[in-house]
């Protein structure tokens, strides 16, 4: 158990840093820093000695260690467009970005299991169909079209929901939250719609799937024949053998929430970092855009190894240290 | 009326589709009496398992029972709601499957499929009805039960994987154990253990067996009584001995051809040309013709009914054969 832990993080760290190399190749590759940092005007000898100062005539791999280095620490420089820490930057509008992405992730998992559990059990039933039937036009929109539909039903024909930013918040401990006012709340309803309704839909018609599967197996069959009650054999036996399989998918499907927050913070001009992100792709505002990327890849890591170690805790077969001694 | 634990009367079992409906079990009648073991032969698609399912009230839909009746000591049980009929399943009818390596739900250990069994058809307490799991992998052969009842499936061998399957059949003491197969998936040095266990330990709680199985070989040394299926329908059935020394039907003769010798143990082989023709292709008449030697004129045209042929209660489906004179309290007994 130790060793797969240890093995695990060794991995994700290996991931971090390929991203990293990629991050720092951002630097390289897209637009020539010292031009957006000075004027037309600054004459090449200045631009070399701000090259020597920044270390950018350095090798290459003592900059990326640099880079990396830093990067752990959690420096990514000054943001060429506004002339902030990128970290400062981001750690301002992360509060945002989490609280959006935590609402649709739990909305799409709970409704996605929900109805995913719904549809296989009444597999014929008109609201299994209707539901399926609905789940497709969810999986097939694009989200901004899905964001533009939600704005226009409810915050201006129907009016009752704001259709922009997060309203008031309230400060605590550095953290902006919009969960403790009115507004805070009103406001997140139609992007956590938004961004959850393909995740939702997703995990939906996997479980769906998985457990129609699993309703099908000999153990299930045997489950009913020793009489165990519908319940038992539905929620006892069918769901949790579902939901192995589902939890690897479904841990990934929350990890992209966060990289698909872009456009939906985009349609409802959520300050969050997907919108910071946008922006600095239009500045091509390097720093910015390099700890963006390891952001979101440090989130799809870390949930990675969250979801290893669930699956392993859920499913006794992984658990062979015990299996190898006994036959 | 008879004093029957389990009564199959005309049952059919149809799956409408969209071509058309297909009846796969058509006019199977037969009677198990308490702790009889009755053994069901037949090749592959005969409808065996179909068998067994209506009685457990376990067809899949769309397959359904459209004729005839199933009843358990006397009472209907075919047409009871889904709550009634849950109650039978596993308390009065247990069953056993063929695979033991898919039977178990692989999340949960031993010890919590049997105790959530046990309990679900006992009021007993959590720890009571562990005492009584443990009793009873003990009994079915599994060495240091307290300990192992434990163990997640897959820390069983398949020998070992069925006896716990048994258990879980048994532990609520049924009256009739339906057995599917239940060596067909295990290793060949195991099988006759298993067929031994599921014997003795049915012998020991009165409970009576329907083993369903294709080897010959176990039906001659575990039944009491066999019944052979055709497509279908009962080509043959009687007491094994009769049935076997001198089987009266043409199919079950050729069956006979099939039992392996001593030294060969693949008794799955069926001897006889043709294979049996699918569901929606069974022949006008007698659903054996096109393989039969012996047809003739009539197996074209009518299809044959059981009829009795001995004092013993064999019963055939054959022109071959007329039905004997007999006391009316004979016909009445499956
Ligand atoms: N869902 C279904 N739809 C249509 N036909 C079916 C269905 N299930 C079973 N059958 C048919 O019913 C017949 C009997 O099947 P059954 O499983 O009872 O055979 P069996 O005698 O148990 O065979 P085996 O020895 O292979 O287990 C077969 O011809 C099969 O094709
Ligand atoms: S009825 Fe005819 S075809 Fe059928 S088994 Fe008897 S002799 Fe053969
Ligand atoms: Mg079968």
């Amino acid at each position: 158990m130790l060793a797969y832990i240890i093995r695990r993080i060794l991995q994700s760290v290996l991931v971090m840093l390929v991203v990293a190399l990629v991050s720092f190749a951002l630097f390289r590759f897209v637009g020539d820093p010292i031009n957006s940092m000075v004027g037309q005007e600054a004459s090449i000898a200045d631009r070399e000695a701000l090259r020597d100062q920044l270390g950018l005539n350095d090798p290459f791999l003592s900059q990326f260690a640099t880079f990396v280095t830093r990067a752990a620490q959690g420096d990514f420089g000054i943001s060429y467009r506004l002339q902030q820490p990128v970290m400062e930057l981001i750690l301002s509008r992360l509060p945002a970005t989490l609280e959006l992405a935590l609402v649709s992730g739990v909305l799409a998992f709970v409704f996605g299991v929900g109805f995913g559990v719904y549809t296989a059990l009444r597999r014929n039933g008109w609201v299994s169909n209707t539901i399926m039937t609905v789940s497709l036009i969810g999986v097939s929109l694009p989200t901004f079209l899905i964001g533009v539909l939600l704005i226009w039903v409810f915050a201006v024909e129907l009016q009752w929901l704001p259709s922009f930013g997060r309203g008031e918040t309230v400060e605590i401990g550095g953290w902006t939250t919009g969960f403790l006012t009115p507004t805070g709340r009103a406001s997140l309803i139609l992007p956590a719609i938004t961004l959850g309704l393909y995740q939702m839909t997703l995990i939906m018609r996997l479980v769906r799937a998985e457990m129609l599967e699993v309703l099908r197996t000999d153990y299930i069959k045997f489950a009913r024949a020793r009489g165990l009650s519908n319940r038992a054999v539905n929620f006892g036996h069918a769901l949790k053998n579902t939901m192995v399989p589902v939890i690897t998918i479904t841990g990934l499907q929350l990890g992209s929430i966060i990289a698909f927050a872009i456009i939906t913070e985009t349609v409802f001009q959520w300050p969050g970092v997907g919108a910071l992100f946008i922006n600095s792709v239009r500045f091509v505002d390097v720093p910015v855009m390099a700890a963006y990327l390891m952001m979101i890849a440090l989130v799809f890591v870390i949930i990675n190894l969250i979801v290893d170690l669930l699956y392993y805790a859920v499913d006794p077969r992984l658990r062979v240290d015990r299996a190898a001694t006994r036959h | 009326m008879t004093d029957a634990l389990l009564s199959v009367r005309n049952l059919r079992v149809e799956f409408p589709t969209r071509r058309g409906v297909l009846t796969a079990i058509d006019d199977v009648s037969f009677d198990i009496m308490p702790g009889e073991v009755l053994g069901v032969v037949g090749e592959s698609g005969a409808g065996k398992s179909l068998t067994g399912a209506a009685i457990i009230g376990l067809l899949e839909p769309p397959g359904r029972i459209a004729g005839g009746e199933i009843l358990l000591k006397g009472e209907r049980i075919d047409n009871l709601g889904a709550e009634a009929m849950r109650r039978i399943r596993g308390k009065r009818i247990g069953m056993v499957f063929q695979d033991p390596l898919t039977s178990l739900n692989p999340l949960y250990t031993v010890a919590q499929q049997l105790i959530e069994t046990i309990r679900t058809h006992a009021d007993i307490s959590e720890s009571e009805a562990r005492k009584k799991a443990i009793a009873l992998l003990d009994r079915v052969g599994i060495p240091a039960a307290a300990r192992r009842i434990d163990d997640y499936p897959h820390h069983f061998s398949g020998g070992m994987r069925q006896r716990v399957v048994i258990a879980l059949a048994l532990c609520a003491e049924p009256e009739l154990v339906i057995a599917d197969e239940p060596t067909t998936a295990l290793d060949v040095s195991v099988q006759s253990q298993i067929i031994d266990l599921i014997k003795e330990i049915c012998a020991e709680r009165g409970a009576a067996v329907m083993l369903i199985t294709h080897d010959m070989g176990v039906i001659a040394e575990t039944a009491d009584r066999v019944a052979v299926l055709y497509a279908g329908r009962i080509a043959e059935i009687g007491p094994v001995r009769q049935v076997i020394t001198a089987p009266e039907h043409p199919y079950t003769a050729g069956l006979m051809g099939s039992i392996p010798t001593l030294t060969q143990t693949d008794a799955r082989l069926v001897q006889i040309p043709g294979a049996m023709p699918r569901l929606n292709a069974i022949p006008q008449g007698c659903a054996f013709n096109p393989r039969c030697e012996k047809a003739f004129d009539r197996c074209f045209k009518e299809r044959p009914a059981p009829v009795l042929r001995d004092a013993d209660g064999r019963k055939v489906a054959c022109w071959l054969y007329d039905a004997i004179d007999t006391p009316a309290k004979e016909q009445a007994n499956g």
